[in-house]
């Protein structure tokens, strides 16, 4: 028989997940890329991956601070950003995303491959980088909450701290967007010649998005390894496409849609993995194994990102009358 | 060297180590687990492994390289200070442990009377999932390839990749003139034409001859599905570029994992594609390899004849340059991008079907592997040009293959990424296309 | 709105702009683009070839001339929007060859499109707001801090519903430019365009496509932009138009200019009528492209074949 609460009790849990966390805070910055820009950033892996990477390496190589740390990766985001926008930025769309999901891969073959095994830990990954951020943590030893979120310290200091980032991202994006500096760039969205024509320096301004959307997915990788170990295949190019899933079910051109679509994503994709994994044990689904009840989840994400692109292209908090899509 | 004394009648015998502590050694050093280093390599991230010790006469070597490659995986390990090291694997499969002798100190070597090249050993990883590659190891000759010859068998395989590349960027090039679409699916119709072969070459066992065309058929088919269920109805729909393309990267995932859903995460290899008794003998070539570069070339030229000789050809070009024009101008271009659809799967198909022997292998995302690489030699060639697509496929191809004389070959894609992103900083439209395309 | 109208309702034309006989790239006594040695080429085909051309300030300028004269491509050259393969021109003495389109209008020299380019999924007073001229809260360090640009915000959007007013939009301000009709997007640009204060408008056929009732109210938005010492330079197909308006007219076909002067007198000389009668079987191919031409001529060479057999 099923444990239906189990089942619901593991998908209550995803709400308040630090990976919930970290995509939430990467899909806002597709958002200002994709949604309020019109840039197809196809490498957000690579900038979780130098988030992740930047944070782990500055650490355990340099042996620097919690802030030296979080620094070095901000700083690397915003390198890769310039690197990625001075060739692309002036031609058109779809070269960025060919550039984007190359350099993304170019990153993550970097940290696998073996040239670099003693930084880099090749396809092993890194881990022993928490004790920095464990030190900073305030709350006493001891498990809190109540419900399915109960947790120890440790745990309750990275969802605090995740979602707090969260929090001051998404401040930043809705004050940004609706300030003339996002008149702007909401404008080269539409048409980048006539802002051009306005006499505004819309390469700049791309650039500029880039590297505040690159930032924020630096920092969501940050976030993303602290409940794990940094592990280079993490970081594929389905990565990119989860968290694109995540925007446009959310509303690629809104603050909020991003944090409520990676919601809304992982805990139906929890609830779901759970429901067909139960099911297969159950004997309810006779015609399947359980190694193929887990690839289930990557074919829903694949035909959900299509039906909502083709159907709801707004997302869930989208306005249907600024179709809030680029064309 | 403590070891190294043992006695003179004993190294005189046979200077080697063939060591039955090995399998203790490597299980040992497995369970300690210690994390991350050299000599562990993968361990975590996969089910299976291989696993070895490297000594001389009993004295463990150090820093010795090894290249572990099968079923389209490639990976290196370098031996602990107990000569120890151990490899994870994807799949339960045949691979080649190539141990290199440049790394062993000065005048030692892997021997073996009976083995041509003692330093390759073949193993299988098989029910237990892991498994031991052991070489004989003393003073003696190295087998060594010329540095030409090393070359020649690098420009000849890029060659090859070069080509059967092309077959899948032609396709992707013609479907992005025609549509606007940058297929990211695309992907999925090369897997198709090896899955196709497969099922109908191995699991209903049609002879090969005849299951490659059979998949052939049916790749073509699916490209002619593909448009018909998805894109055309999407174009009458209006929807605008940017969502198709992310429709493509949907229907991409979703499909990939089908794949998967029914075959599994595993390798499964074509009749004669691990075969290795049938080489020319020349640039390290099989008669495989010959075949595979004879049908690339063939299609290649019959698709050139298409665009430059036939009347549908000619709409095609017209339509990729100007499809408001060509409309205009009484070509019927439904009809055009139908036949672009069909030709592009059937490419693609015959693209997967050399890229699994090529590989060695079909697996489910083995398409997805080199899709981005189809999409930088359309990048180069200039996007939407169907001669550029074979120029940009050509650069890519041997450009990966010959890197690896100078690169550690589990990085030779990104130097092909690098040089995409190096051609789009100097050369935007790139290398056959024109500047007016820049938009 | 006919405030700059003459007393028989006629528009107040300007005179004297040139020195000496009105022919192809004469002088002006106040030229404000001055243009030399353009030459763009589209793989084999020359687009613009025009020797020397003065645009005079303070005036209303048609150019005109049949499809594919290369209007359109002098226009993006003129602005930065395309880089001509030769040439040299300068805007209000500065030369503003090679410079980016954006600092171009930031000199002051502003430009509209064939196809109007409202931004639709803004609305109509954000469209204008983007239209003015250094703000300091398009920043990113400022933008941050509302505090910083919340007076000029407050400035901006006064002149910005103060323009609109007079194009008649100011009831549709906080709609999506989007749903406005293709008459009311190009005020909706023209007025956009006008928020940044410019010295010279540019307007790239502000009558297509335009619905016969806005015509006239277009035109007089012209000439008032004329009466406020703006210089306008515009694009246009329709004579009548271009008689009524212009105070000085530019004729173009294949790429060169064939003829300038006073609009009465341009359309009496013979080259111009040649350049119209002589090419009316000329069809826009949009972008020439040799390679369309090629496989399209091809193709009727086939047809031809196969209705010999």
């Amino acid at each position: 028989m099923i444990d239906w609460l189990l089942l619901f009790s593991n998908a209550a849990q995803e709400i308040i997940s630090p990976t919930t966390a970290a995509y939430a805070l990467a899909a806002l910055g597709l958002a200002v890329h994709f949604g309020f820009t019109g840039l197809l950033n196809f490498g957000q892996a690579g900038f979780m991956a130098l988030g992740a990477y930047g944070y782990a390496i500055a650490t355990l190589t340099f042996g620097w601070p919690v802030w030296g740390a979080v620094l070095f990766g901000i700083v690397a985001s915003i390198v890769f950003a310039l690197i990625l926008g001075v060739p692309t930025l002036r031609l058109r769309a779809d070269y960025l995303a060919i550039v984007t999901i190359a350099a993304a891969e170019i990153l993550r073959l970097l940290f696998t491959t073996n040239t670099f095994e003693p930084v880099t830990g090749s396809a092993n990954g890194l881990q022993g980088y928490k004790g920095g951020f464990e030190d900073l943590n305030p709350i006493p030893a001891g498990t809190y909450g109540f419900g399915p979120w109960v947790y120890n310290e440790y745990d309750w200091w990275v969802r605090i701290f995740g979602w707090g980032l969260v929090a001051l991202a998404a401040l930043i994006t809705w004050r940004l967007m609706k300030s003339p500096w996002g008149r702007v760039i909401k404008g080269i969205r539409e048409d980048e010649d006539a802002v051009r024509a306005l006499g505004k320096n819309v390469y700049f301004y791309k650039m500029q998005s880039l590297i505040i959307g690159g930032v924020f997915g630096s920092l969501a990788g940050m976030i993303f390894i602290l409940p794990r170990a940094v592990v280079p295949s993490n970081y594929q190019t389905s990565l990119t496409f989860f968290i694109y899933a995540i925007l446009l079910l959310g509303g690629a051109a809104t603050v909020l849609g991003p944090i409520l679509g990676s919601v809304v994503f992982w805990v139906l994709l929890s609830f779901f993995s759970g429901f067909v994994a139960r099911a297969v044990e159950a004997g309810w689904l006779p015609f399947m194994s359980s190694v193929q009840a887990g690839q289930l989840r990557f074919i829903l994400v694949g035909v959900a990102i299509m039906l909502i692109v083709i159907y709801r292209p707004q997302g869930i908090l989208g306005n249907k009358k600024e179709l809030a899509f680029v064309k | 060297m403590a070891h190294a004394a043992s006695s003179p009648p004993a190294r005189k015998a046979r200077r080697l180590v063939v060591s039955l502590f090995a399998t203790v050694f490597a299980a040992l050093s497995l369970s300690l687990a210690s994390p991350a280093a050299a000599d562990e390599v993968g361990l975590d991230e996969y089910d299976f492994r291989i696993f070895g010790i490297v000594e001389l006469d009993d004295a463990p070597l150090e820093d010795v390289r090894l290249v572990i490659t099968g079923s389209g995986f490639e990976v290196e390990v370098e031996t602990d200070a107990e000569g120890r090291w151990a490899v994870g694997v994807p799949d339960k499969a045949d691979y080649n442990v190539t141990l290199d002798e440049e790394s062993l100190p000065e005048g030692i070597a892997v021997i073996d009377e009976e083995d041509e090249t003692p330093n390759v050993r073949e193993v299988t990883v098989g029910q237990s999932g892991s498994t031991v590659a052991n070489f004989f190891i003393g003073e003696g000759e190295r087998n060594t390839v010329s540095y030409v010859d090393q070359v020649l068998d690098r420009v000849f395989n890029g060659l090859n990749f070069g080509l059967l590349l092309a077959l899948a960027a032609i396709g992707l090039s013609l479907i992005f003139g025609t549509t606007g679409l940058s297929n990211f699916a695309h992907a999925e119709m090369i897997t198709f034409g090896g899955l196709m072969t497969l099922l109908f070459g191995v699991f209903l066992d049609v002879p090969i001859w005849l299951a490659i065309p059979i998949a052939l058929v049916l790749s073509g088919l699916f490209g002619w599905a593909n448009d018909a269920a998805i894109w055309k109805p999407l174009r009458r729909r209006g929807v605008g570029l940017i969502p198709l393309m992310i429709v493509s990267i949907g229907l991409s995932l979703a499909v990939r994992y089908v794949y998967q859903y029914f075959i599994g995460g595993g390798t499964s290899q074509l009749p004669g594609a691990t075969d290795t008794t049938n080489s020319v003998g020349l640039f390290g070539l099989t008669w495989v390899d010959v075949a595979s570069m004879a049908v690339s070339v063939v299609v290649l030229l019959g698709v050139a004849y298409f665009l430059l000789g036939t009347r549908i050809g000619k709409a095609t070009r017209a339509v990729s340059d100007n499809p408001a024009l060509a409309a205009a101008s009484g070509i019927d271009v439904d009809r055009v991008i139908r036949i672009v659809w069909i030709m592009s799967g059937a490419l693609a198909g015959l693209s997967g079907i050399l890229w699994a022997y090529f590989r060695p292998g079909v697996s489910w995302d083995m398409g997805f592997q080199i899709l981005l690489l189809t999409f930088a030699a359309v990048t180069l060639g200039g996007l939407g040009t169907a001669f550029g697509a074979l120029v940009g496929s050509l650069v890519v191809g041997m450009f990966v293959e010959i890197s690896t004389l100078w690169i550690p070959s589990d990085m030779k894609y990104v130097g092909a990424l690098v040089i995409l992103i190096i051609v789009l900083l100097i050369r935007p439209q790139g290398i056959l296309g024109r500047r007016e395309r820049i938009g | 709105m006919s405030s700059s109208a003459g007393a028989n309702g006629a528009p107040v034309k300007s005179t004297g702009l040139h020195v000496g006989e009105p022919a192809p790239g004469v002088k002006k006594v106040d030229p404000i683009i001055v243009a030399d040695g353009i030459k763009r080429q589209f793989g084999g085909l020359t687009a613009v070839d025009v020797e020397h051309l003065e645009i005079p300030r303070g005036a209303i300028t048609a150019l005109i001339g049949p499809n594919g004269a290369g209007k359109t491509t002098l226009f993006n050259l003129l602005t930065g929007f395309d880089k001509p393969n030769e040439g040299t021109w300068t805007f209000d003495g500065q030369s503003i060859s090679g410079v980016p389109a954006f600092r171009v209008a930031r000199k002051g020299q502003v430009r509209t499109f064939q196809l109007t380019k409202a931004l639709g999924l803004l609305t109509v007073l954000d469209n204008m707001k983007l239209g003015a001229k250094g703000q300091s809260g398009e920043s990113l360090a400022r933008a941050l801090f509302p505090w910083f640009w919340r007076k000029e915000e407050q400035e901006i959007e006064a002149r910005a519903i103060d323009l609109l007013t007079r194009f008649k939009l100011d009831a549709k301000k906080d709609d999506y430019a989007a749903s406005l009709s293709g008459g009311q997007r190009k005020l909706l640009e023209m007025a956009r365009a006008l928020m940044s204060q410019p010295t010279l408008v540019m307007l790239d056929e502000p009558m297509a496509g335009v619905n016969p009732a806005l015509t006239q109210s277009l035109l007089d938005h012209i000439l008032d932009l004329k009466k406020e010492g703006m210089t306008v330079l515009f694009v246009e197909h329709d004579m009548h138009m271009v008689r009524h308006i212009a105070d000085w007219v530019v004729v173009m076909a294949e790429g060169r200019v064939v003829a300038e002067g006073d609009p009465h007198e341009v359309m009496a000389n013979p080259a111009v009528i040649d350049a119209y009668l002589g090419s009316h079987h000329d069809q826009d191919l949009g972008d020439p492209d040799t390679g369309v031409v090629t496989a399209i001529k091809e193709l009727a060479d086939d047809d031809a074949d196969e209705s010999k057999h």
